[in-house]
């Protein structure tokens, strides 16, 4: 079975149209993110925040490789350009934080669209590499002498924390998670509509067969590539919110453990899924302390053990373990006779 | 429903006013000191590219267990926490916050990296927390006026630098430098220090080549650094990496003076595996003493040293510079909180710190002293040269002061 | 021209180690068709191992025969143990099982051992040649990945089991039905992927130094190796390892300013823009697909 006949058979199909239970659980969801800050301590707080920033740049990487196909090992990259977008922006040039986001998601855009252009002659395995090229070259680009007035070289940049605005009674930190999940939710109400689209529906015809595609008249070419620059432009608002949340970067901040972590909590969260987001970004700020807390010295150990596991339970993800609920429970409902 | 209203609302009154709250408690001066405990946080590299570094922290954390036997610091028990930030700045925000906010620390002690500790320096400083001996030789650390909470310990890589560029000056003026330099703060802090302490003699360098720390090795520099006609190899590399340049220049057949940076100067860890007969002539600085040296064998400091590895960290390495380093910051550390009594808060901790004259440690050979005051925030900057004669350093000329140069 | 002559040789040498890794890479992808992150971290446990029963007196060539029996078992285990499980999982979760096998191996390696840097010594013996270039062990090494190489090409190329491995990996099902048992294939893919791990790391340990993260940047210049030969041909993977290494001194001398800085996104973009204009490397075979 090639890789993206096993990426289409776990992914997920286009949502149903009916206001069913799903939009229930959703709804539920965030009402549950809305109402959380107002009971935790802003140490709390500040791991939710980067719990739903990671969240979105994992949205991006599953528009990509859920629903359009491509493998990227390498959105560690575009996480980088958009926090430095931002940096640079808000550091140098003064502009506003929240002005930060659209142009991270422009810039970002353009990045992943170019480079989308070269790899669309890489398929599976090599433009895995391509992209894992990119994600390791991204820390020595980013320290490259020669751009240092602007990045700050090895040293990076450090930002100033945003206060509410309007003097609202909140701490910076509650700010900054509204923003964040306010953003959160209109990036995945655009996601949602777009894969519900036509264009949603080209993408996933090019995943699941492309020459199909082709020959149903669907530009490959130039799908494949707004995928890239679809993709890059989330997860680069996601690096932009990282900037401002964390108030530095640093080449160092974005090595390929990045890219690796991205990949690991879109694969628990469910390829395909666009939901799994969630689920994958919270593995990857909080499993990392729970291992740790479990051993320190084997911390890494304990790590990779807990993803086996979770592999081995889940081998879809969170998303295919909620379908597989979903069906049981469809299933039993159905054959109930008192209907 | 107006019974469910009225109870929401005080809930929601509730949960602001707590959440407000705990905003405003974290700047207080006592906080992680109460008349029995004080907690003492620290961030280190215990996974990732830097992990060879944790040696350190575990030897902190050896000697807090030491100072706790002992009756620990102004009659309180040493609660020290240390978590992994992988050398990712990211993760070092997140590990200083859950320090500062929800386990509560009194300081950070001794965390480790320069862009890590950059990351968190702004933070520690707004909320009052001394940012103590952090593990880095970056000069940006020493900073009073602008951030009167952080502080650094060992002598910082300009200072270094300068101190041999003077030596060169004074012996070998016609020297052409070839710099082997890491592609970082470390690296290029050292090869400042030189360009600095040469002055309008700075183009005595005649070729500078980076490294990362992704390379497999340094060959390729090693080559590049023959052929351009260097007699003086000034070796910036981290341990590894100094070793492969040291070996591999002696493959090369080049025999050039080469002086090394102090944070590969340990003789188990980086001399050997380059080779002793390699090693020969190897000019470095110490400022502390070195556990392979004979002449300190029957040295009380460094015998106090030993008993505490056999007793407290048996399986740390005794070869290696990191548990050296450990032990004296930690002692540091001790000395500073034992003159803190009187006022055992976080300004009295940061006073105590700045107010170190002529302090000795264990592990310090006579001449090198502790030094700080209220606008020197470099605590360490005296350094001996030594010179490797092929089985150990052998000490030579007289402490040279970093500060001299400054 | 003398530098240049230098850099190039100096590269050799250098790309003999990237070589070494691209043919457990390649070796692995044969069996079971995917890329595994952790071949470098499984070599780098095996050289601590080696290191291990040299440090409790066993001469050299037992530890390394040892060694390698040793992996080969290791290799197999751990496909039997963590892989036959979730052999019907979609390829995106082996490769996360790839990833966190890696975070185990570094981990234990990390917490048996430290980190702290141990030389390990090398049959060839130590010294100059070539004007200093290259050492003894370097030469050697050479040599040592050329036999590999011929073993395998000859393991493939002429032999019975080689042949049924690449049945099992091209085309499971068929395989299957004249015969062939295809998940032994597969273990049996990853058994000799990890004995050539174990020989790689022996032959890099004493160039670069044992410490548990020494094969974290190797791996990827192993990848970048293995895919710009081709990742269905060991020899492609020798030549394409040499390459990188060779490519990678050259940016590194000759590209003014930024060269030295760059030498690992250069090295890369040679690759993908070899994989641009030749998609299955430079002797890797074309892949047909049929509608």
């Amino acid at each position: 079975m090639s890789a993206r006949e096993e990426i289409s058979v776990s992914a997920a199909k286009a949502p149903a149209s009916r206001f069913g239970w799903r939009n229930w659980a959703g709804i539920g969801v965030v009402l549950v993110l809305a109402v959380l800050p107002l009971f935790l301590a802003n140490f709390t707080i500040f791991q939710l925040t980067m719990m739903l920033i990671y969240a979105i740049a994992i949205l991006g990487l599953n528009l990509l490789t859920g629903i359009n196909g491509q493998f990227s090992l390498g959105h560690g990259a575009f996480y980088a350009i958009g926090a430095y977008t931002a940096a640079i922006l808000m550091e140098d040039a003064g502009l506003a934080y929240g002005w930060t986001l659209p142009a991270a998601g422009i810039v970002c855009f353009l990045s992943g669209f170019l480079f989308g252009l070269p790899a669309l002659r890489l398929e599976g395995i090599y433009l895995a590499l391509a992209t894992f090229g990119l994600a390791v070259a991204m820390p020595q680009f980013l320290k490259l002498s020669v751009i240092e007035p602007w990045t700050g070289g090895v040293q990076g940049i450090v930002i100033t924390k945003p206060d509410a605005p309007f003097g609202l009674p909140l701490s910076q930190d509650q700010w900054l998670y509204y923003f964040t999940l306010v953003v959160g939710l209109l990036l995945y109400w655009f996601a949602v509509n777009l894969v519900s689209s036509r264009s949603g529906r080209a993408l996933m015809a090019i995943r699941d067969n492309p020459l199909a595609a082709r020959a149903m008249g669907v530009n490959n070419a130039l799908y494949k590539s707004l995928a890239f620059g679809v993709s890059a432009a989330f997860t680069g608002i996601a690096g932009a919110l990282g900037a401002i949340v964390v108030q530095f970067v640093a080449p160092d901040s974005f090595t390929f453990f990045l890219s690796v972590a991205l990949f690991v909590g879109l694969v628990v969260g469910g390829v395909g899924w666009l939901p799994g987001a969630l689920v994958g970004g919270a593995f990857v700020v909080f499993i990392p302390n729970v291992a740790e807390h479990f051993n320190k010295a084997l911390a890494g150990a304990v790590y990779g053990v807990i993803l086996i596991l979770l592999i081995y339970l889940m081998p879809t993800g969170a998303g295919g373990l909620v379908r597989k609920v979903a069906d049981f429970i469809g299933r039993r409902m159905k054959s109930r006779p008192d209907r | 429903m107006k019974r469910i209203n009225s109870r929401l609302a005080i809930l929601g009154a509730l949960a602001a006013a707590t959440a407000l709250a705990a905003t405003a408690a974290n700047a207080d001066e006592t906080t992680g000191i109460t008349d029995k405990t004080i907690k003492i946080g620290n961030i280190m590299p215990y996974s990732g590219p830097a992990s060879a570094y944790s040696q350190i922290a575990k030897t902190d954390a050896a000697y807090m267990k030491m100072l706790n036997d002992n009756g620990g610091v102004c009659g309180r028990q040493i609660d020290f926490i240390s978590y992994d930030d992988g050398y990712s700045p990211p993760k070092t925000v997140e590990q200083a916050r859950k320090l500062v906010e929800s386990d509560q620390v009194a300081l950070i002690f001794n965390s480790l990296g320069t862009g890590t500790n950059t990351a968190i320096q702004k933070y520690m400083n707004a909320k009052k927390t001394p940012q103590l001996f952090v593990a880095t030789g970056a000069s940006k650390f020493g900073d009073p006026k602008h951030f009167p909470w952080t502080m650094g310990w060992q002598p910082d890589y300009v200072s270094e630098g300068k101190i041999y560029a003077r030596y060169l000056l004074k012996n070998i003026p016609d020297a052409k430098i070839g710099v082997l330099y890491q592609n970082d703060d470390y690296g290029k802090d050292y090869l400042n220090g030189l360009k600095q302490g040469l002055g309008d003699k700075a183009s005595m360098i005649v070729a500078e080549q980076p490294y990362e720390t992704s390379d497999p090795t340094v060959d390729s520099q090693m080559v590049n650094l023959k052929g351009s006609g260097a007699n003086v190899f000034f070796n910036v590399a981290t341990p590894k990496f100094a070793a492969q340049a040291i070996k591999k220049a002696a493959e090369l057949g080049w025999k050039p003076t080469q002086l090394l940076n102090s944070v590969s100067n340990s003789v188990g860890a980086v001399l050997k595996p380059a080779g002793f007969e390699a090693s020969k002539g190897v000019i470095s600085a110490l400022y502390l003493k070195d556990s392979q040296d004979p002449q300190w064998k029957d040295d009380e400091g460094m015998k106090k040293w030993n008993a505490f590895m056999d007793k407290y960290y048996a399986d740390g390495d005794k070869n290696s510079s990191f548990t050296l380093y450990g032990y004296s910051v930690s002692q540091t550390l001790e000395k500073v909180l034992k003159g803190a009594c009187d006022d055992f808060t976080h300004s009295g901790i940061m006073k105590s710190a700045a107010s170190m004259k002529n302090v000795d440690l264990d592990l310090t050979p006579p001449g090198i002293q502790v030094n700080t005051s209220a606008t020197d925030f470099y605590p360490l900057q005296d350094m001996q040269l030594i010179k490797f004669d092929g089985e150990r350093w052998q000490a030579f000329g007289e402490v040279v002061s970093g500060a001299d140069t400054q | 021209m003398e530098i240049l002559i230098q850099q190039i040789v100096s590269g050799i040498a250098t790309g003999a180690i990237y070589a070494c890794m691209a043919l457990a890479i390649v070796m692995i992808y044969q069996a079971i068709h995917h890329l595994n992150f952790a071949q470098g971290e499984m070599a780098m446990f095996s050289t601590f191992v080696a290191w291990q029963l040299l440090a409790w007196g066993v001469p050299y060539w037992l530890a390394f025969v040892l060694t390698v029996a040793l992996s080969f078992a290791g290799g197999i285990i751990i496909e039997r143990i963590v892989f036959k499980p979730i052999e019907n999982a979609p390829v995106l979760s082996h490769v996360v099982v790839f990833i966190a096998l890696f975070a185990i191996f570094n981990s234990l390696a990390g917490f048996i051992w430290n980190f702290e840097i141990k030389p390990f010594p090398s049959p060839f013996g130590s010294g100059a040649l070539f004007g200093g270039i290259m050492s003894p062990h370097q030469a050697g090494m050479i040599v040592v990945t050329l036999a590999v190489l011929v073993l395998l090409y000859v393991f493939f190329r002429f032999t019975r089991i080689g042949l049924a491995m690449r049945a099992a990996a091209a085309n499971p099902e068929s395989a299957r039905l004249v015969g062939i048992r295809v998940s032994w294939m597969t273990a049996l893919g990853w058994g000799m992927a990890s004995a050539i791990g174990a020989v790689a790391g022996m032959m890099i340990a004493p160039v670069v130094f044992l410490e548990p993260n020494m094969m974290v940047s190797i791996l990827l210049y192993g990848f970048a190796g293995a895919v710009l030969g081709g990742l269905t041909s060991p020899v492609g993977a020798v030549i394409g390892g040499l390459a990188v290494g060779i490519i990678e001194n050259l940016a590194g001398t000759y590209i003014p300013v930024v060269g030295p800085e760059l030498k690992l996104p250069v090295a890369l973009f040679v690759i993908v823009a070899v994989l641009v204009v030749r998609p299955s490397g430079l002797l890797g075979r074309k892949i047909v697909q049929r509608v």
